[in-house]
């Protein structure tokens, strides 16, 4: 760590991991409620646990952002943050609201919630993932103010990165797009046109910014890799992330009564989304290749490079696969959408905030990198947490598209229960896959609390098998 | 990659393109909200009107209740029951049977099954819901879903 105030990020990725594992338990709530329809009813009826499901998930990864960012940002700056103290502050008031915001989920009935937080003087609750009262709304908006003051005001004292500009490019957008949804009109149509103006330009737009920039950064601390070339790729990347991803909101816009030339554009765009994704993989494998050095961190490595092929696979090819309107007109809404949504978010943006938490936190508790034992069981957690989500993703596209063809396809169609029946043996099995994923979590926590070290001096200097290979090698050699 | 593409040069197309396709989905929202007047259903919403009132209080209860928590609106939502933009036209065209099943949900759910809650909602509200479902299955969404079951 080179800056002292690098180390406001420590509150910010535990209060994540914390998130994650309560993410994580009403997943598992929510997956046995699919197939036991009365588990937990009507104490936590399943709308409310995947509420919490769904927005703990946005929370962490807020977390995991902000913690990032305090961390890389002074870093690339080379200098102290403006302000510490207002991090913190700004820390425990996300939190708190955060909690405040859960404990009202389940503690009371949704609609009691509402009334209370005063959401009839102005409605923005009960739409998917926006479901926070107004005031939580108001306070994230506050919370993300502060944060971007903070750095913003570090940035301009210091160094100006590309990694570190792209960040804040990443985050000043998160920011803006998350105010449309304080915009709620009766029009049905217009309510969700406006929607994806967050939903859509985060996920497949300003956030793509932010994991671009957090793996650079993490390729360039572990491979040593001379920053122009890491910064050239970074550059292509956003630059397809948003020429692709902007307009590609159309496949958003086939069936909720927008005008039928958005067939076309987000078909034809969309289809284009996954190059961002693929080249974001090529550029993580490449950068490893043309290592200079051997970083004493195995595991941070083995998150990003995860980071990047796990996204190509879950935005790139799942989100490929029914991106197409002709393909989406039967996919829309089934357990196709859920199997994408579950791989594209662990692929892109669980498994960064845990390649910087890997890669970070070490550094922060005054190591180089953790010992072999814990990097080992860190690598079990990392292995058990892939293949299971990758399990969950598999079992449920088989559930979709026999979703699909009984309920949508076939001459003889039938109703959405009846089908939900029939294909109750994949609910089972993604629950058993689910709960291989917890176990992989578990591994994960456990390894925080193993001690040892290894430093950079442990490591064998990188050797180079062909000509070519060794040429950005030759200053080391 | 190679010499003359420079980073100076990947800088200049990601502010470029992104500046341009941003004006351009900036254009085609535009257009869009010309278009909607013909597809989105919008004449029963006027609010000086009995049924426009209606609708826009069962908007807040469908919101207000978190119907898509469990439940697809035009697909958008959770796919743990039935799509709804529909389930005016799957009951028959009938705001009562919509109603009556609100209704009749057990309060204590169905032993081993999904079950829907009792909301106890008042006749008023569950008319205000029964409208606002109604409105939406007159929305034009290029003729989405497939078939009747959603």
């Amino acid at each position: 760590m080179k800056y002292q105030s690098q180390k406001v990020a420590m509150p910010y990725f535990v209060a994540a991991l914390a998130l994650f594992v309560v993410q994580i338990l009403f997943g598992l709530i929510i997956g046995a409620q699919y197939v036991i329809g009365d588990f937990l009813f009507p104490e936590i009826p399943f709308n409310i646990a995947r509420m919490v499901h769904t927005n703990t998930l946005i929370v962490w990864l807020l977390m995991g952002f902000m913690g990032a960012a305090y961390y890389l940002i002074p870093e690339e700056a080379e200098t102290e943050l403006h302000s510490p103290l207002l991090a913190i502050v700004t820390f425990w008031v996300f939190l708190v609201a955060a909690g405040l915001t859960i404990a009202g989920y389940l503690l009371l009935p949704y609609a009691r919630l509402a009334e209370l937080t005063g959401n009839q003087y102005w409605p923005t609750m009960g739409r998917e993932f926006l479901e926070q009262p107004t005031i939580t709304k108001i306070g994230i908006v506050v919370v993300v103010l502060a944060f971007l003051y903070n750095l913003g005001m570090t940035i301009l004292k210091g160094r100006k990165t590309v990694v570190g500009i792209v960040l804040m490019l990443g985050l000043i957008g998160l920011a803006v797009f998350f105010l449309f949804a304080f915009y709620n009109p009766v029009n049905l149509v217009k309510d969700k046109f406006w929607w994806w103006w967050t939903v859509h330009l985060w996920v497949e737009g300003v956030w793509e910014l932010i994991l671009g920039a957090m793996l650079a950064f993490i390729l360039i601390k572990t491979t040593g890799v001379d920053r122009e070339i890491v910064e050239k790729w970074l550059y292509v990347i956003i630059a397809l992330a948003l020429i692709t991803g902007i307009i590609g909101t159309g496949h958003h816009y086939y069936w909720i009564g927008t005008p039928t030339y958005w067939l076309w554009w987000g078909s034809i765009f969309s289809a284009l989304e996954p190059l961002p994704f693929f080249l974001m993989a090529v550029f993580a494998f490449q950068m490893i290749n043309k290592r200079r050095r051997n970083h004493p961190n195995k595991v941070a490595m083995l998150w990003a490079l995860g980071c990047a092929v796990m996204a190509f696979l879950g935005a790139g090819v799942w989100g490929f696969m029914h991106t197409l309107a002709p393909v989406n007109y039967y996919t829309h809404g089934s357990q196709i959408t859920a199997a994408h949504g579950h791989l594209a978010f662990y692929g892109a943006y669980v498994m960064i905030n845990l390649a910087i938490i890997s890669y970070a936190v070490p550094i922060m508790r005054g190591r180089e990198a953790n010992g072999a034992k814990a990097q080992r069981v860190e690598m079990w957690g990392f292995w058990l947490m892939a293949i299971g989500m990758i399990l969950i993703t598999l079992l449920l596209t088989a559930a979709g598209v026999l979703q699909v063809y009984l309920q949508r396809y076939t001459d003889a169609p039938m109703s959405f229960m009846v089908v939900q029946d029939k294909i109750a043996l994949f609910y089972w099995l993604r629950l058993y896959s689910g709960l291989m994923f917890f176990v992989g979590l578990l591994f994960y926590l456990y390894s925080f609390f193993i001690p040892g070290e290894t430093k950079a001096s442990d490591m064998e200097p990188v050797k180079r098998i062909s000509e070519a290979d060794s040429t950005p090698a030759t200053a080391n050699a | 990659m190679s010499q003359a593409f420079t980073k100076e040069v990947a800088r200049n197309i990601f502010y470029g393109g992104t500046a341009f396709f941003f004006l351009l989905f900036l254009a085609l929202t535009f257009d869009t909200h010309l278009e909607l007047p013909k597809r989105d259903n919008r004449q029963v919403l006027d609010p000086s009107t009995e049924l426009g009132q209606k609708i826009a209080a069962g908007k807040m209860l469908w919101e207000e209740n978190n119907c898509l928590g469990c439940h697809t609106l035009l697909g958008e939502g959770a796919y743990y029951a039935p799509e709804l933009g529909n389930v005016y036209v799957r009951y028959n065209n009938s705001t009562m049977g919509i109603m009556a099943f609100i209704k009749s949900r057990p309060k204590d759910g169905i032993p081993g099954r999904r079950s829907m809650p009792q909301f106890n909602f008042t006749d008023e509200e569950l008319e205000a819901i029964a409208e606002f479902l109604k409105y939406v299955s007159g929305i034009d969404t290029n003729d989405w879903p497939p078939n009747i079951q959603g």
